[in-house]
């Protein structure tokens, strides 16, 4: 296994987390912050740019010796516009309400990066199982990056969860958080929360892989 | 580890193969989503219609039955001439009771909001000149702010029984007077595009319907 080789399941855990596309790669932050005000708009947004990120991931996988290098990126776009053509009227037949609330977003995932790049970084160089785990622990990863921000927003910015009143009548709704300015502040406290027990996690490591007897680690520096 | 190897200087690929490659991949798209369209097309269609059929029942205040109306050659007509595609042309709905009475007009009209077009749907007493009822059909206004146009019963259920011209009001000058609809503290403009909506249908078609109901009224007569 050369160094570059990587486990099929790492392939697959990769794109969940530990380089998950919003929360790590920032990739794809345009639909993260535009669409995710409920959680039932973040879950089909995210549903509709998985089926796209696989389905794409899977012809290009195929195909991928077919396609000549000069036209790759036209063709990696076509068969991504394709996907999320056939996506985009898949949900205004199946939910209607919903796609009414993304508009033209669905559509717009056709410019969503985090697939151009795992067609172009990933699927047409690797064979095709691989290229699947990929794209299923990339998409779902970015469910549940999408999630993580539409829960936060729709209970602070509506009071309710998956649609349930969770706080009464008396509740003030924090309108600002369903608005596009509460986008950007919960992909903020989602960053810095998740960086901050980065470095924490980081921290202990190197105090626990301390040898014993050489005296205590440095302390952390002051800022 | 061996260096990159360094880019091609000539064109190693027929530039037919460049075609042909693209133009497969073109036509075996193309395909794929006409067979999706017509998968997906009747449905997305009947939901459009049940929802304007269930939209048309609220306003009207639960009719018997309601007759589609054209809006054709600057007149109401319920026949149109052959070759006259009629879901091209505006629609006005008039609804009857079971008696064979008729309730009142029902219109969709529609007209740039704060964010984007609103379009809404209400029903109309030409001879009293009253609104029967609204409904926003589509609107995309600030969520908890202009989308109280839809959400806010208080606000929606003004417009039953009032009587046009409308005339918009802040919540603190209303004297009660039926052409008054009480603004929303917040969403001025949201609310002045409703009104304005209504008004302006109105004027606009309020001939015609005079029109269609006189001729209406001649025909029933024995």
């Amino acid at each position: 296994m050369s160094p570059r080789e990587t486990a099929p399941q790492a392939d697959f855990f990769r794109g969940v987390w530990r380089e998950n596309p919003v929360l790590i790669q920032m990739l794809g932050l345009c639909p993260a912050l535009a669409v995710t005000n409920t959680v039932e708009n973040s879950l089909w947004m995210g549903l509709a740019t998985f089926f796209v990120l696989t389905g794409s991931s899977f012809i290009v996988s195929l195909i991928k010796k077919l396609i000549p290098g000069e036209v790759r990126i036209p063709t990696f776009i076509l068969i991504i516009a394709t996907f999320v053509t056939v996506a985009d009227m898949s949900l205004e037949a199946i939910v209607p309400t919903v796609h009414k609330q993304l508009g033209a977003f669905v559509a717009l995932i056709v410019v969503n990066c985090m697939i151009l790049s795992r067609q172009e970084a990933f699927a047409a160089k690797r064979p095709l199982g691989r290229s699947l785990l990929d794209a299923f622990g990339t998409g779902l990863g970015f469910i549940v990056a999408l999630v993580m921000m539409g829960a936060i927003r729709e209970v602070l910015g509506n009071g309710t969860l998956m649609g349930f009143s969770l706080f009464g009548p008396n509740f003030e709704p924090w309108v600002i958080f369903i608005l596009p300015p509460g986008g950007f502040l919960t992909l903020g406290f989602w960053l810095l929360l998740l960086n901050w027990f980065q470095k924490w996690r980081t921290e202990r490591a190197k105090v626990r892989a301390w040898p014993e007897g050489v005296g205590a680690p440095p302390e952390r520096k002051a800022a | 580890m061996t260096a990159p190897a360094p880019p091609p200087t000539k064109m190693d690929v027929p530039v037919k193969r460049l075609l042909v490659t693209l133009a497969t991949a073109g036509a075996v798209a193309g395909f794929l989503i006409v067979f999706v369209f017509g998968w997906t097309q009747p449905i997305i269609q009947a939901y459009k219609a049940e929802q304007l059929r269930l939209a048309v029942q609220e306003v009207l205040k639960a009719p018997d039955r309601f007759d589609t109306l054209y809006v054709h050659d600057g007149a109401l007509t319920a026949e149109l001439p052959a070759g006259v595609d009629g879901t091209t042309l505006e629609q006005v709905f008039v609804g009857y009771r079971e008696d064979g009475e008729r309730i009142g007009f029902a219109v969709a009209a529609g007209e740039p909001g704060f964010q984007d077009i609103v379009r809404l749907i209400f029903g109309y007493d030409r001879a009293s000149g009253t609104v029967l009822g609204m409904k926003v059909l589509e609107s995309k206004e600030t969520p908890g702010l202009g989308d109280k146009i839809e959400k806010d019963s208080a606000f929606v259920l003004q417009f039953d029984g009032a009587v046009t011209p409308l005339l918009g009001v802040k919540p603190r000058d209303a004297t009660g007077d039926l052409h008054e609809i009480d603004m929303i503290t917040g969403a001025t403009i949201s609310s002045r595009v409703v009104i304005r909506i209504i008004n302006n249908t109105i004027e606009r078609l309020g001939p015609l319907l005079d029109a269609y109901a006189a001729s209406y009224a001649a025909a029933t007569v024995p």
